[in-house]
């Protein structure tokens, strides 16, 4: 791919007005929707990986099905649920309040797809780091809250931050279900992967040259935020 | 200085226990793996929630189904010390430490460091306060976690087996820090143990238990010189054998078996044991002659040459006690070709064999 790129005319390709506003909205997204996927997805993971309950295990294979269902599958089940007419935002429209088509429904198209991935690390390493080290925080007095704060979440630290990091990649990414729930508006839905795949139709240079950018991007963001914890495991991370 | 009073009856793991700790007393609980001494703790914990039972330490109750009373784990200041160490690996020693002095004790952050700073002088790991826990060794570790535990300053303190895997030296040392902190400052503490060392050098009073009931409980020194449970027998290495008293200083078992002994006083009718150390077994080939001398047919089991006798193992007695054994010196052991599988008498004088009554 590098070697398609026509490097004379890379920098102006890449500062566009169009690929900046996408680029611009693209990491925006992808950081609105990991950060909700965090604010979902620790207590969800934290619940598979300590609950003993039967519905807790029916549930699970329903909260990992966005990593195997096909993106525009999942963009039109939010359609559905989000959309006009849809189950919810019939009483969303009635309040006032859009969804599809919207920044917003970007947001929520990524997170749907992308929360499985923080889910599956922070419940591995739930799970590896087990639930002795809040035993014995509780025997030497320390309150559930104080638990949850210096003993859970820092031996979790390195599962939650490669859980992000994959979630954030994953939502950088995203085609299928933005483009199906929220549309191609410049500035406001068309992210990069779009912006991509607009191009490729009038300027392939351009699409080259933009694809670099997010595999630049994602690069970045992989190797410098935490390759190294890029595994599934908590406690071990500390090893 | 407060005791402890447990009674509990947890169905899903086959206990029913009721034993009380006094105040300064470190009581040690024996038994078979899987006798419930784990679960015995974790109730006096508040880990597991008794089916019906009480826990109460000093004046103040913890548990008390009746009432439906369960205080929470971290209010009740009952520490715990388990096998594992289980210091937390993202925070130093010292931080380790400080955690139990701010929980246990609500100290400031100033303030659990100085405690802290203490427990660590206390168990000699000062020169570790800046290592992570996974740059201790195993001992280091241990010592530690009891410094945690202890600046935390609970009104009891629970062993769970702390001494179990570590190197004999280490366990040694631990073992000498143990009996300081314990024994010096009479901390009322629970110690379940497999080692006869820890009970020897720790313990005031010893608990027996065996698939989750009491079979004993006395002082260290006459469960462990006059046991009257099958475990505590060998546990402290003597032969126990179980029946009822018989005429003139006798026991007979339920498949009638006759012991000569000395009575130990206060003995009417009744259940009854007969112990004797295998030391004072003498091992035939062929039934001897001559008998005020007590004689059993056995079959081998297993030899055991660990020690500087040879210790002869019998087959388990037929209510299921464990076997009786025998303490020999290698030389009659070849002498008499002994291997297991193989029948041969064992006897005792009757004056080696003293019959208490059963508990």
């Amino acid at each position: 791919m590098a070697a398609r790129v026509d490097w004379s005319r890379f920098w102006s390709l890449i500062t566009s007005n169009s690929s900046l506003s996408a680029l611009e909205l693209s990491v925006k997204t992808a950081a609105a929707s990991t950060a909700l996927c965090i604010l979902l997805g620790v207590p969800m993971a934290m619940v598979l990986a300590r609950s003993q309950s039967r519905v807790i295990r029916w549930a699970r294979p329903l909260i990992l099905l966005p990593l195997v269902l096909p993106p525009v599958v999942g963009g039109i089940a939010l359609l559905y649920a989000f959309g006009r007419l849809g189950l919810l935002g019939e009483y969303l429209e009635a309040a006032g309040i859009r969804i599809a088509f919207t920044t917003t429904a970007v947001v929520l198209a990524q997170t749907f797809v992308s929360l499985p991935f923080l889910v599956i690390a922070l419940e591995g390493a739930a799970r590896t780091a087990g639930s002795d080290f809040e035993v014995v925080a509780a025997t030497l007095g320390a309150r559930p809250t104080a638990v949850w704060w210096r003993v859970t979440l820092p031996l979790l630290a390195p599962g939650l931050a490669s859980g992000a990091v994959l979630a954030f990649a994953r939502a950088l990414g995203e085609f299928g279900a933005t483009l199906t729930f929220a549309g191609s508006r410049e500035g406001v839905t068309r992210t990069l992967p779009l912006e991509i795949y607009l191009q490729r139709e009038v300027d392939a240079d351009a699409a080259v040259a933009l694809s670099v950018l997010l595999v630049a991007v994602a690069a970045v963001v992989v190797i410098g935020l935490g390759s190294r914890r890029i595994k599934v495991g908590g406690a071990s991370g500390w090893q | 200085m407060s005791g402890v009073e447990l009674r509990a009856l947890v169905e899903s793991r086959d206990l029913d226990v009721d034993f009380t700790v006094a105040p300064g007393e470190v009581l040690a609980v024996l038994g078979p793996n899987g006798a419930g001494k784990s679960t015995a703790l974790h109730v006096i914990a508040g880990l597991v929630r008794p089916d019906s039972g009480s826990v109460r330490v000093g004046k103040r109750t913890l548990t008390d189904s009746t009432a439906g009373v369960h205080v929470a784990t971290f209010d009740r200041r009952v520490g715990l010390l388990m096998q594992d160490p289980l210091l937390f690996p993202h925070l130093s020693v010292a931080a380790n430490v400080a955690f139990g002095a701010r929980s246990g004790n609500r100290l400031s952050r100033r303030a659990s460091r100085d405690v802290a700073a203490h427990w660590l002088t206390e168990v000699d790991a000062a020169d570790l306060a800046d290592r992570k826990p996974r740059r201790l060794s195993g001992g280091q570790a241990q010592r530690v976690a009891l410094a945690r535990a202890l600046a935390a300053d609970p009104e009891v303190l629970l062993l769970d087996e702390p001494l179990t895997g570590l190197d004999v030296a280490v366990a040694a040392a631990m073992r000498a820090v143990l009996r300081r902190v314990l024994v010096r400052d009479g901390r009322s503490s629970v110690l379940v143990t497999h080692d006869l060392l820890d009970v020897v050098t720790l313990a005031d009073r010893v608990v027996v238990l065996e698939a989750g009931r009491v079979t004993e409980s006395g002082p260290t020194a006459a469960v462990l010189t006059a046991p009257r449970s099958s475990f505590g027998a060998q546990f402290a290495g003597i032969n126990l054998v179980n029946g009822r008293l018989g005429e003139d200083s006798t026991l007979v078992t339920g498949w009638q078996q006759v012991w000569h002994g000395t009575l130990d006083g206060g003995l009417e009718g009744g259940g009854a044991v007969a112990t004797f150390h295998p030391s004072a077994v003498a091992v035939y080939r062929d039934e001897p002659h001559g008998s005020p001398r007590n004689t059993v047919e056995v079959v081998i089991a297993e030899l055991d040459g660990r020690g500087p006798a040879i210790r002869v193992r019998a087959e388990r007695q037929p209510d299921g006690s464990p076997g009786l054994a025998a303490d020999i010196t290698a030389e009659s052991a070849t002498d008499l070709r002994l291997g297991p599988g193989q029948r041969v008498f064992f006897t005792v004088k009757s004056q080696e064999v003293s019959i208490h009554p059963a508990r």
